[in-house]
């Protein structure tokens, strides 16, 4: 800033930002990637004035100063610009010579990050790093009087039901009778959720559904994956690969004409149909994707104009009464595909939760429920929801599960837990307590981003830009000079290591508390947690 | 572990024999208890195989109750077995003041009803007797049944087998359920007491079911009133039986298809595929898991063992025509039938349920990969 340069209100300095660039002269070649690479433009060329003294010992050369030039990298302090932490630069720089450092202390920068009136939005999930999940212990040990078994020797059968399960009278009476039996699928219990084509980069998707294929094709493992919503590629909806794809329907019914029509061409049924009624990144809001990222491709599968934001409305206003509409909405997807298909909604975690589970306990064809906790990502929210709405998905998932236990119906309607699941990396344990608690299934988005594709992202703000369509690493990209980045086949090789050590941690849980005929679903006999009012809240031992 | 042996006979015998021969496999039990469960029943009971006899551990004032009780709602006693204790109790058996096995005429309002209503009625009488122990502690009601004896005790079996003098002529039956209890997680309660009981299934357990919880959530919240207790891991094993059999209305080649189903592989590969699929789908809530031996019997006398999926607990079956017996331990067996072809004997693996029907011809192995013989 200039000595007589003005002061506004949204002037900062470097130090008043999340992230400051440390960048070293000595090592640097100014070969110019960092400014090249940097999403959001936060680092540029700078040519810097340096005053040297120029003192000799000579008492005929009198002291003078000298000026020089030098370049190198200036941050900008511009909040439109500001660093955002990904570390691109660090990672194209050939000498080390750049990388963000977090600030100590809390920014100034969010006071301002609301220009021209619009509040923030970002992609990520809440930034909050603890979690819940992570304070809960498997207790439950075997030993003398039922030997653990061994996780890797040992056989296991670790699959879930999606869909509508009867009770197991009417279900024989049924089979005897020929009546109307609700399609059950058996799937893994842990399911890549919706993240929709479009909110994700092609190349993201098709690795992604690479990855499944293979899990499913070659290693036998019945992985299934959610669209989101976004529609479906037209190439996917025809193919036999459509068995590995939960198809969503949300409030903007985005693909939605593109999939009706397809119906009559597939080859295969979708694995289910999901109807999303709330997201926990952001309950009560609708989704959305930012123009940046509706190119031509994206409008075309979606069928809507390119270069338009996209909001979803929060809820699906075809009808006056919520619960009719489920009902409806529910009815007419079964008869898309000829009742064989489960249909099963998804909520965002909330306090309301459970008059929604009694709703769906009482239609015959609700084939289970999703609920999405608070610590849920999405591609783009604002964040003041992200950071402040919702209902933690433990509490929500364990009152779920032991409502359905008091009307023992517990087996009939599966719980499905998102949101927050291997946050800090405990994929395998966040989801086994998640199923101890009554969950049948988990399903993780950010996990699957990080572990598959290097996703960036984290709880203390890092990054987080999907919403613009600028991320570094390609994945939530719809630019392909950003997506190119990412290997297509790389990606689907990192899902299958993703699923294969999920698979054998899971084991390495389960083994130990003597469980491996099936699922250990609702087994809250095997937790622990040391914070007395999580253990009452939870129902499970305090232990410490 | 525990130990268990079960004998079915066409001639009669002395509990003392399974008690002996549990005494053979002493170095398995810890003998912190003693269940027995006998059917079929000679002597004096031989000639009132229809009236309900009821067995449990009362107080003098549990008793007096009682009498009140039964008295009120029109049931007289028909016969009784009188326990004439010694004054001092082996050690580590309780003092207790009556053991109590009593035969009852059923009221004469009850003369006309079904024999499913009597069976509802029994069940909902031993349950309101139990509750009424629970309140004032001074009743404990294992079994309220026809032709059905229960005897349970905390302490070595043939201490307190001895102390009761079970050797007494009046006692002897031709299906005989024993188990030798070892302590483990559940405090030592006689409701924790193998065999089980209800509804005329019994069974009992050598095992720990880690999927207990789930289980019982799932038990209690049937709807139906039986379903309660859960003092045991175990007791779940003979609730699901009789929910397999009175609810589901499915054999016994059925139940280890409940306990422990096939992998969805196998089920692909069998020919009641679509049967299987269902069950287990709707079944989910009663898989088993863990290390678990069950020996049971159903109301028809039929006396069964079955393995869990992984066959981690011993278990042998032997014998011949007229009589045979389940047993933990080989050596248990050769108490029991000494002379038997050895080379018929068979230990139960993890696919297999070992079934010797009431006419005691033979031990029928069911596999879960046969064939189911399904109504049509």
């Amino acid at each position: 800033m200039q000595t007589d340069g003005p002061v506004t209100p949204s002037t900062l300095s470097v130090k008043d930002l999340p992230w400051q660039i440390l960048w070293s002269k000595e090592k640097c070649s100014l070969c110019g990637r960092c400014t090249a690479v940097c999403p959001v433009n936060a680092i540029e060329l700078g040519v810097f004035r340096k005053r040297v003294l120029d003192v000799s010992i000579d008492p005929s050369h009198p002291p003078s100063n000298l000026y020089q030039v030098y370049h190198g990298i200036r941050q900008k302090t511009d909040p439109a610009y500001s660093c955002v932490g990904c570390a691109s630069c660090s990672l194209v720089c050939p000498n080390d010579a750049i990388f963000p450092m977090h600030s100590d202390e809390v920014d100034k920068l969010r006071f301002h990050k609301d220009r021209g009136g619009q509040p923030r939005r970002r992609g990520g999930r809440r930034n909050v790093a603890q979690s819940t999940l992570d304070q809960i212990k498997f207790i439950r040990i075997s030993m003398l009087t039922d030997p653990a078994l061994d996780a890797g020797r040992h056989e296991f059968e670790l699959r879930t039901l999606l869909g509508r399960i009867l009770p197991p009278e009417d279900n024989l009476a049924f089979l005897s009778e020929n009546g109307w039996i609700p399609p059950v699928r058996e799937i893994y219990p842990l399911i890549i959720g919706s993240m929709s084509f479009g909110a994700l980069s092609p190349n993201m998707w098709e690795g992604l559904q690479l990855g499944i294929s293979y899990l499913n094709d070659e290693l036998g493992m019945p992985v299934r994956m959610c669209t989101g919503e976004g529609g479906c590629p037209p190439r996917l909806l025809r193919s036999r690969f459509l068995k590995n794809v939960i198809l969503q329907i949300a409030s903007g019914y985005f693909g939605w004409d593109e999939i009706i029509h397809a119906i009559p061409e597939m080859k295969v049924d979708p694995c289910a149909v999901e109807i999303k009624y709330g997201q926990g990144a952001k309950p009560g809001d609708g989704g959305l994707l930012m123009w940046y990222k509706v190119n031509r491709l994206i409008a075309a599968i979606r069928g809507v104009p390119a270069g338009v934001s996209l909001p979803s409305p929060p809820t699906h206003q075809t009808k006056y009464s919520i619960e009719e509409s489920v009902a409806k909405m529910i009815q007419s997807m079964y008869m898309a595909w000829g009742f064989r298909v489960p249909v099963y909604p998804k909520i965002s975690g909330t306090s309301t939760a459970m008059a929604v589970l009694n709703n769906l306990a009482r239609n015959p064809y609700a084939g289970g429920l999703a609920i999405d906790g608070e610590d849920g990502g999405t591609g783009a929210a604002y964040n003041v929801s992200m950071n402040h709405m919702g209902y933690p998905i433990a509490s929500n998932i364990r009152d779920a599960y032991l409502t359905l236990s008091t009307i023992g119906m517990q087996n009939e309607l599966p719980l499905f837990a998102g949101g927050g699941i291997g946050k800090n990396g405990n994929l395998a344990a966040n989801a086994a307590a998640l199923i101890m608690l009554g969950a049948s299934g988990v399903q993780i988005g950010k996990y699957a981003m990080q572990a598959a594709a290097g996703c960036l992202g984290s709880e203390s703000d890092r990054c987080n830009i999907c919403n613009i369509g600028l991320c570094p690493k390609g994945i939530t990209s719809q630019d392909p000079r950003l997506y190119r980045r990412l290997d297509v086949d790389k990606v689907a090789e990192r899902v299958v290591d993703m699923y294969l050590s999920f698979d054998t941690e899971l084991k390495k849980i389960v083994a130990p508390l003597g469980r491996s005929t099936s699922l250990p679903i609702g087994m809250s006999d095997a937790l622990g947690i040391g914070d007395h009012h999580a253990a009452e809240r939870l129902k499970i031992k305090y232990v410490i | 572990m525990c130990r268990l042996l079960a004998i079915t006979s066409n001639k009669a015998l002395s509990p003392m024999v399974a008690l002996e021969a549990l005494d053979v496999m002493r170095e398995g039990h810890d003998g912190s208890g003693v269940g027995l469960f006998l059917r079929d029943l000679s002597g004096p009971f031989e000639e009132m195989k229809d009236a309900p006899i009821l067995s449990g551990i009362f107080t003098d004032q549990g008793l007096k109750r009682l009498d009140e009780f039964m008295m009120d709602i029109g049931f007289m006693t028909k016969y009784k077995l009188s326990f004439k204790l010694p004054k001092a109790s082996p050690p580590g058996v309780p003092k207790r003041d009556v053991y109590l096995v009593r035969a009852y005429e059923y009221p004469e309002d009850w003369e006309d009803l079904s024999r499913s209503e009597i069976r509802e009625r029994l069940l909902i009488l031993r349950l309101q007797l139990r509750k009424m122990g629970e309140e004032k502690e001074d009743m404990i009601v294992f079994s309220l049944w026809p032709d059905t004896i229960m005897i349970k005790e905390i302490g070595d079996p043939l201490a307190v087998a001895n102390y009761l003098q079970l050797d007494r002529k009046e006692l002897a039956a031709r299906v005989i359920l024993a188990q030798g209890r070892q302590n483990t997680n559940y405090a030592i309660n006689l409701y924790a007491c193998h065999p089980f009981f209800i509804q005329g299934y019994a069974s009992m357990t050598n095992g720990e079911n880690t999927a207990f919880i789930p289980i019982r959530e799932f038990l209690a919240s049937r709807g139906f009133h039986g379903y309660i207790g859960y003092q045991s891991d175990s007791e779940v094993f003979t609730h699901i039986l009789h929910y397999t059999q009175t609810r589901l209305g499915l054999g016994i080649e059925s139940y280890k298809h409940i306990i422990t189903p096939l992998q969805d592989g196998d089920i692909h590969d069998h020919p009641n595929a679509r049967f299987l699929k269902h069950l287990k789908h709707s079944c989910r809530k009663l898989i088993i898991d863990g290390p678990n031996c069950v020996i049971g019997c159903l109301p028809n006398n039929t006396v069964f063992m079955v393995q869990d999926r992984k066959k981690l607990r011993p278990g042998v079956v032997g014998g011949r025509e007229g009589i045979y017996c389940f047993s933990s331990e080989l050596c248990g067996l050769d108490a029991v039938i000494p002379d038997r072809d050895k080379a018929e004997d068979f230990q139960p693996m993890y696919l297999d349920t070992a079934v010797v029907r009431p006419d005691r011809q033979e031990v029928t192995l069911c596999r879960q990969t046969d064939p189911l013989p399904l109504p049509r």
